[in-house]
């Protein structure tokens, strides 16, 4: 049954093939719309299919597809091969799954738009390669599916190429896209050498090959430098896709394609990615304990700074867009103390709730026309009653609110930061959920309640069809209940059932690390872990609290006095630390300017080219250099013949 | 035998033809030249089938006497190598000559007549097995190039003509000095023949890895062909014609140039240096790999602050043979294979560039990025064509460009012969600056909207231009995703230059003084 998984990417292939292809010929949206999450949905289904037949039968070990071979040539043996496994299989149903929601959505979203074809073509590329990323069995395929989404993102946060968007050095859409490209590819370049070191010392790029070899001598390979400098630099890949500090600065630009576009390619799927390629490379990972803290440190910094910035964004994909980098910090930061099942659990939720929240916006942003600034909205739940609701589920998962996915994820990575790591990794990673917890009830509050500040002549606030609250009311329920997948032990007595069906299974894929790490996920139920728990809820309600208190007068009196008296603080924060200013001072204008004015118009025109033409005039003597060059050819040859029979001369009789 | 003859003399048979036709008839000048250059290259595809990739030597070999005084001789053959990039020629003048219909608007008949005899010189250069006959081919480039850049080129025409050709011409110098010298030393020393000459490649390929020539000299031979094939490459610092000529000459010129003319460098130090100075070839690939790596940042940095587009793939061009040379000189059948592959896929994604650089300039009569902006809105099945060059050209996985690039860098990463994996680390942050320039200005010329009236009413691409360009697309996509129905071809000879070289290196130094001592002193014997 597993042989299956090659029509997973398949489908969506296809459909990317027919729309790209034909798409302008179909004369009704409906027929594309219908093929653009057809394809998917069959993709869902068929990674169902595998997923029972894999669970049935018990399968410990992964199963490997191979399709054809790609590169062989020398030493290099690369097949285009699929690996199935608890972790891909996973990661196709939440890519499918969600991806599918997403698609249907769409259908609603980009009613009317002028290159509806475009869109769901590209949509299907985007599957395809996603799926290729997460099912594939060797680091150099998942890198073609790595790359193919990253060109998916850039084609489709650009793709309404003739709009402008704000940002430092952006005009346009594309500039944005170019942004998440180019800043993705600084972090391609560490996947690509990570690659080449592993290969100079397993021989292969299989991830089950690798890992066993690497598990298999712990003694050599435990803490060695190599093991660092690949993990460190495949990590580097992973601050790229997953806009992690020091490459984020590209994801909140990348708000500037289509919203559904955020919320699957930069909520839910792409940016996991890296989680993804720590995850299933957790042996190495687990080999190198500076990497190990490298990812946990950069992961709660990562959490923590985004949440900060989070705070006084007033663009309502922004916010959650900074929300989406900072979870994706606490990702990192479960995996690198050890706690994988957490890290992908937490992807899992978030791909829920964040989708969610993006498709809420989406959702909000359809309703008022084009308007994403929150101080211009309010009051918009009696107008948009579904689209409210949803939203608030997925603002109480987000936030920690017990017994909604969240709550599970969140405090499981909270719990494994603290008992695997330091108190430090919990105290920051807990004061992000503050932050989290307060700009998103902010952000609810601004939009949803309060006074209506929209001009009523011109915004005829109205919820969405069907085909748009309807994805909604589904993740909504995800969101609201996925997180019974991974009840943590302490808990698992409550609610009478198998506790943690996640990490059972999960288990054979993350065993070996665990081995090398000499540790199991916190299976021991501690009271620590009751009191944590409490805290971290306590913390979450105060948050909530405070935020509807500093904006429920209609002023936002407090707000104003807070960013009046902490100014340099505020500004700081509204302007994102001033991180691109920073880049582009120290590395793009320094690099332009070299360029521009020494490598070219004075290394290449003036001493090479000077260098030549001067060797020329030289020769033909002083005057006018173009014509004398051309009347100097023949000379020129002649000379320089000349003078090179004498040296070879020279040779013949000095030699022997 | 018969496919390998029409392939070499059948464009030069149409170049003839071309002469006998009605200046005033330009429309059948054109398609007799199309005509000629789609048989050969349909022709040449059978190439395929007689070609044994499991053999790794030379096959379909013809030899004829020609200067028996110096024993030259009229030697062709192919081996994996010569293949790829014959059939590439084949291809590519099919293609720039589709793509001449619409920008040579003048004396076609001499222009079409010098696109086949380029054509007719490319291909021979590939063939030949005889240092001689190679340096004829080699020579007889310059002059339709000179020509069709000098004719029907940009502003600067002449310039750039007079600098193409004073560059390459002094290269060649070098390289005949030293084929003179070596025919004289394997002749009379080696192999004693009765001419006391020899430009036979065979003869001279086994007579030097049997008496390997003195290191102190094979350097400096190493360095005249070296020298030769790299300004032709161009390998930095040599590389200042190149954005000249190719932004002056008409867009087939750009085409053929960046297609085919460019990897006759990198044929040559493969087909030459490698195989004939290997001693001096592993002595001096350290410095070449540093030239290389130079090359690919230089070109890139380059490329990204250009303001005309033409210019900006130009200096592109830099970047993409370093990863070439960079290939060849790791010596590692990976780098090679891959510097083997990145030459047929720079010739089909620049090529690709520039054609469509020019179906811009056809339009616009200007290359200056910042007159256009929003073109996607009126051409947006040019969009796409251009998109998916301007993809290959970055390095995209799943296109041809990311092969070439990922098996160069891993060959110079894993080389003895280099030495050090810094090469690979630098050269590698050459393909985020290659998503730079490439994007910044696909984003200023496509995206956006228009803000320039004169770009209000452009036509998307005619049939005859969607024809050129298909077939393109069709290779890089192949290379892309089934890359070994291309490696596979140039394998096994591959292999075997590689494990010459590695037995070279490993052969003791000493066994080679030894030989070196023997030769002299049977030299001074001779001599008495």
């Amino acid at each position: 049954m597993h042989e299956l998984i090659k029509y997973v990417p398949l489908l969506p292939f296809i459909g990317f093939l027919i729309l790209g292809l034909f798409g302008k010929y179909f004369k009704k949206e409906a027929i594309i719309g219908t093929i653009g999450s057809g394809t998917v949905f069959g993709s869902l289904i068929i990674s169902l299919i595998i997923f029972f037949d894999f669970m049935g039968k018990g399968h410990e070990k992964p199963l490997l597809v191979p399709v054809y071979k790609w590169i062989e040539t020398g030493a290099l043996n690369i097949n285009v091969s699929y690996q199935v496994d608890q972790l891909s299989i996973l990661f196709s149903l939440i890519v499918t799954g969600v991806g599918f929601l997403i698609h249907v959505y769409s259908i609603g979203y980009m009613r009317g738009d002028r290159s509806y074809y475009r869109f769901f073509s590209y949509m299907n590329l985007f599957i395809f390669m996603m799926l290729n990323l997460v099912l594939a069995d060797n680091l150099l395929f998942t890198f073609l599916g790595w790359e193919g989404v990253g060109l998916c993102s850039y084609l489709l946060i650009g793709f309404w190429y003739d709009r402008k968007f704000e940002g430092y050095k952006i005009t346009w859409t594309g500039d944005a896209g170019n942004k998440a490209f180019i800043v993705n590819r600084i972090g391609d370049f560490g996947f690509i050498i990570a690659m080449f070191l592993i290969f100079n010392e397993f021989s292969s790029l299989q991830y089950t090959e690798v890992s066993s070899l690497a598990a298999a001598d712990t003694m050599k390979y435990f803490g060695s430098g190599t093991i660092t400098a690949i993990t460190l630099l495949m990590f580097l890949g992973c601050t790229g896709k997953s806009a992690q500090i020091p490459l984020a600065v590209w994801l909140p630009d990348a708000m500037a394609g289509p919203t559904p576009v955020s919320a699957l390619i930069h909520a839910a799927t792409m940016v996991t990615a890296g989680v993804y390629l720590v995850a299933r490379n957790s042996v190495l990972f687990a080999l190198s304990p500076v990497s190990m803290e490298v990812v946990a440190i950069v992961g709660i910094a990562t959490a923590f700074f985004a949440a900060t910035i989070g705070l006084v964004q007033n663009d309502i994909k922004k916010v959650l867009a900074y929300s989406t980098v900072s979870q994706l910090g606490y990702m990192f930061a479960a995996l690198g103390v050890g706690a994988f099942t957490a890290g992908v659990f937490h992807v899992m939720t978030h791909a829920f709730f964040k989708g969610l929240l993006f498709l809420g916006a989406g959702s909000v942003i359809h309703g008022m026309h084009d308007e994403q600034n929150i101080k211009n909205m309010g009051g918009l739940k009696s107008y948009m009653p579904v689209t409210y609701k949803t939203f608030f589920v997925a603002t109480m998962a987000i936030s920690g609110i017990p017994f909604f996915s969240g709550f599970f994820s969140k405090d499981e990575i909270l719990w494994n930061a603290f008992s695997n790591g330091n108190i430090f990794l919990w105290l920051i990673g807990a004061t992000a959920a503050f932050f989290t917890a307060f700009y998103m009830f902010r952000l609810l509050k601004l939009t949803f309640h309060g006074k209506e500040r929209f001009d009523h002549h011109h915004v005829h606030p109205h919820e969405s069809p069907k085909v748009m609250t309807l994805p909604l009311i589904i993740l909504a329920f995800l969101s609201a209940v996925g997180g019974f997948l991974g009840v943590p032990y302490a808990l698992g007595f409550w609610f009478n059932t198998k506790p943690n069906l996640l990490e059972s299974w999960l288990h054979p894929v993350f065993q070996p690390a665990q081995v090398i790490l000499q540790r199991t996920e916190g299976h021991q139920i501690h009271s620590i872990e009751y009191i944590l728990m409490l805290v971290s809820v306590g913390i979450a309600l105060t948050a909530i609290y405070l935020a509807k208190r500093f904006y429920s007068d209609e002023q936002w009196a407090f707000p104003r006095a807070l960013a009046g008296r902490f100014q340099t603080v505020y500004k700081l924060l509204l302007n994102k630390y001033s991180l691109d200013e920073i880049y582009f001072a120290i590395i793009g204008t320094p690099i332009l300017k070299l360029s521009q004015s020494f490598l070219w118009k004075i290394f290449d025109v003036k001493i090479i080219d000077g260098f030549v033409n001067g060797l020329a005039t030289v020769t033909v003597g002083a005057g006018e250099k173009i014509r004398r060059i051309q009347t100097g050819v023949a000379q020129n040859y002649a000379l320089l013949m000349m003078g090179g029979i004498i040296l070879i001369i020279a040779w013949l009789i000095f030699s022997y | 035998m018969a496919p390998l003859f029409i392939t070499l003399f059948l464009p030069l048979a149409g170049s003839l033809f071309l002469l006998l036709l009605n200046k005033d008839k330009p429309k059948l000048i054109k398609y007799t030249a199309f005509g000629f250059s789609f048989v050969t290259f349909v022709v040449s595809l059978f190439l395929l089938y007689f070609f044994n990739q499991n053999n790794p030597n030379f096959q379909l070999v013809f030899e004829a006497v020609w200067i028996p005084s110096i024993d030259a001789g009229f030697r062709i053959g192919l081996d994996g190598m010569s293949l790829l990039l014959l059939l590439l020629t084949t291809f590519i003048s099919t293609i720039t000559i589709l793509s001449s219909f619409g920008a040579i608007e003048k004396r076609e008949k001499e222009y079409y007549a010098m696109i086949l005899l380029l054509q007719f010189a490319m291909t021979g250069v590939f063939l030949a097995l005889d240092l001689l006959l190679f340096f004829v081919f080699w020579e007889l480039i310059l002059i339709p190039m000179y020509f069709i850049i000098g004719i029907w080129g940009g502003k600067d025409r002449i310039y750039a003509a007079v600098k193409f050709f004073i560059f390459t011409a002094v290269g060649s110098l070098f390289m005949l000095v030293a084929i003179v010298w070596l025919g004289y030393y394997t002749g009379t020393y080696i192999i004693h023949n009765s001419a006391g000459f020899t430009t036979n490649f065979f003869v001279l390929k086994s007579a030097l890895s049997n008496h390997p020539i003195p290191i102190e000299v094979q350097r400096w031979l190493f360095i005249a062909f070296a020298l030769s094939f790299c300004i032709k490459v161009p390998v930095f610092p040599l590389h200042t014609w190149l954005p000249d000529a190719h932004t002056e000459a008409p867009t087939p010129g750009s085409v053929v140039l960046a297609g085919v003319l460019l990897k006759m460098g990198t044929y040559g130090l493969v087909r030459f240096n490698l195989e004939l100075f290997p001693q001096a070839s592993i002595e001096f690939a350290p410095y070449i790999g540093v030239l290389a790596v130079i090359g690919i940042i230089y070109g890139a940095l380059v490329s990204m602050v250009q303001t005309d587009v033409k210019r900006l793939v130009a200096f592109s061009s830099v970047s993409h043979l370093g990863f070439v040379v960079l290939g060849i000189f790791s010596m590692t059948i990976e780098g090679l294979q891959g510097a083997i592959i990145q030459m047929v896929n720079h010739g089909l994604t620049t090529g690709m560039l520039f054609l469509c650089v020019g179906m811009i300039y056809e339009r616009r009569h200007s290359r200056d990025i910042a007159e256009f902006g929003g073109l996607a809105r009126v051409m947006p099945a040019f969009t796409v064509f251009f998109g998916i060059a301007m993809l290959g050209s970055v390095g995209l996985p799943g296109l041809n460009g990311f092969i070439g690039e990922y098996l160069t860098l891993f060959g110079a990463f894993k080389s003895p012969v280099l030495g050090s994996q810094w090469y690979t680390i630098v050269s590698a942050t050459g393909v985020i600056f290659a998503a730079i320039y490439l994007l910044w200005m696909f984003q200023r010329v496509m995206f956006g909207t228009i803000t320039n009236h004169k770009n209000e009413n452009l036509k998307d691409l005619n049939k005859r231009e969607w024809a050129t360009l298909i077939p393109i697309v069709i290779l890089i996509v192949w290379i892309g995703v089934h890359p070994n129905s291309f490696l596979k071809i140039s394998e096994n000879s591959t292999k075997a230059l590689v494990n010459k070289l590695e037995l070279v290196k490993s052969g003791n130094q000493k066994n080679i003084k030894v030989k070196v001592s023997q030769v002299k002193h049977y030299s001074v014997n001779k001599n008495k």
